[in-house]
Parts: C-alpha cells; structure tokens; sequence
C-alpha cells in the first residue's frame, strides 16, 4: 500500500494518509491497522490528515470505525493534522467524529498519550 | 440549472474510484484557477466528493463535467449517470437517510449546504443528474 503507511513511532503506530487516497486503500488501510495493532500490542495509535485536502462523509465514516475497531483492541486513536477549512466543512456536514480524540499536531498527541499511559509499551497483563 | 454560458474545463468518466481522487483534483484546479479561498474550495470539492461517489456507488459510474464560470467567479459542476434513479428524492436529501447499512446518509443533504446552487433530477429511466455551483468566495 503507497497511499497510507503506517509507522511505529515511541511505542505507538503513527499513521500518514497521503492526498492521493482512493476509498479501496482507505478499507485497506483498516484492515492493515487492525493487524499491526495486534501484533505489536500497541495501546496508541495516531492518525495524521495533513495532506488530506477533503474529509468527507465517507472518509469520516472510515476514521470513526477505524477508531471503534482500535478501541475494541485496547489501543485508543488520535486524529492529528485536520487542516482548519477541514474541520468547518466537517461541521457543516453534521460530522463531529465524536468517537476520535484529535489533537493539532503528532507531539500534541504524543504528550497527551504519555498523560494517560499509552506510550511505551505500558500494556501489561 | 445550466451551464450553457459557462466554458467547460474538464469531463471525467467515473468508472473506478481512483477517479474519484481525479474529479476532486480537477474541481479543486478550477476552483484554485478563480481565486478560490481554501474554505470554500474545501466545502465544494467535499460536496462534489460526495455527489461522485453516490453515482459510482449507487450507479456503478457517471460522468462529470466541470465548468468555469470566471466572471462569477464560480465553478459549475454536472454529474450524470445511467443508474436506477432514486426513487424518493426529497427523503434522499435528509440527513439520515441511507440506502446502505454503515452509511450515515449525510451525502446529498451536505453537498446542498456546501454548495451555492443545488439541482438534482432522476428517474428510473434517465438515471439521476445533479448539477451544482460552487462559489470561490463568500462575497
């Protein structure tokens, strides 16, 4: 897959969405996701919209199940990069994605995710 | 709702999703082309996302047509398929409804509100049309 990659970055998966992102790979990515999430026991994931020129009602629909699918997995989801114009449209739309924590940037989301023990690795049982 | 007027810059056929990604390219090209503020640019090409996914989606494809209109300072757009119609267009428009399990049904109703001009015509026979105007700015 070349439209998403996702990274393994201080003990969470960092997710980079490139413009170009049709919604096959978007349903691939999901899938991808879901497996790292297992394999690594990972409790963090954050996903990065910057170069995403567009939200839509699908893309948002994909985000907020990707979000519910990682949380079933005990992992918790950020979404990162929203451009401001990004955000309005959404609203508009009638799309809050009430279910995704977002912060403005990837260390804002870092830092937020140390707050609440979700970097490095701090799942144990 | 016509663009007899207006200079059509582009037509795309909508056969897989990949031209998804190129209709909101080329929507956003001429959009930039009349000076489009990124707010406005954003909520047409997101209202033109929708309306070309629901003909791909629901029609197994369309075509797009892309107008500009430089002394308006708009971008007109046409997407046409060949599918069944939509059998109860005033339910379609609000927000909610939904065909399919898992979608919100958000799409037309929020390509309305994004756009400056919304028509939308079907039948079982002709398919269904949408044309919409985007304007590039808000004054």
């Amino acid at each position: 897959m070349n439209a998403a990659a996702i990274y393994a970055v201080e003990g969470v998966l960092l997710v980079s969405i490139t413009s170009d992102i049709t919604d096959t790979d978007i349903i691939d990515l999901q899938e991808a996701l879901s497996k790292r999430i297992a394999d690594t026991e990972c409790r963090g994931v954050v996903v990065d919209i910057s170069a995403l020129e567009i939200v839509d009602t699908f893309v948002g629909r994909v985000l907020a199940q990707l979000t519910s699918v990682a949380r079933l997995l005990d992992a918790e989801t950020y979404v990162v990069g929203m451009r401001p114009a990004v955000a309005m449209t959404l609203v508009e739309l009638g799309m809050y994605l009430p279910e995704n924590h977002t912060a403005l940037t990837l260390s804002h989301a870092l830092d937020k995710m140390r707050q609440s023990g979700l970097v490095d690795g701090l799942r144990r049982g | 709702m016509v663009f007899d007027e207006a200079d059509r810059v582009a037509t795309i056929e909508l056969e897989k999703d990949r031209d998804v990604v190129r209709a909101r390219s080329r929507v956003a090209d001429a959009m930039k082309a009349c000076g489009s503020s990124d707010l406005m640019q954003t909520r047409f090409v997101t209202a033109v996302s929708e309306v070309v996914r629901n003909a791909l989606t629901h029609a197994g494809g369309g075509t797009l047509a892309i107008y500009a209109m430089p002394g308006q300072r708009q971008v007109g757009i046409e997407c046409r398929d060949a599918g069944r119609g939509i059998a109860d267009i005033d339910a379609a428009m609000v927000d909610g409804f939904t065909t399919r399990r898992g979608s919100m049904g958000r799409g037309l109703g929020g390509a309305k509100r994004l756009s400056k001009a919304f028509a939308i015509e079907s039948s079982s026979e002709n398919g269904t049309t949408v044309r919409m105007i985007g304007a590039c700015s808000l004054r």
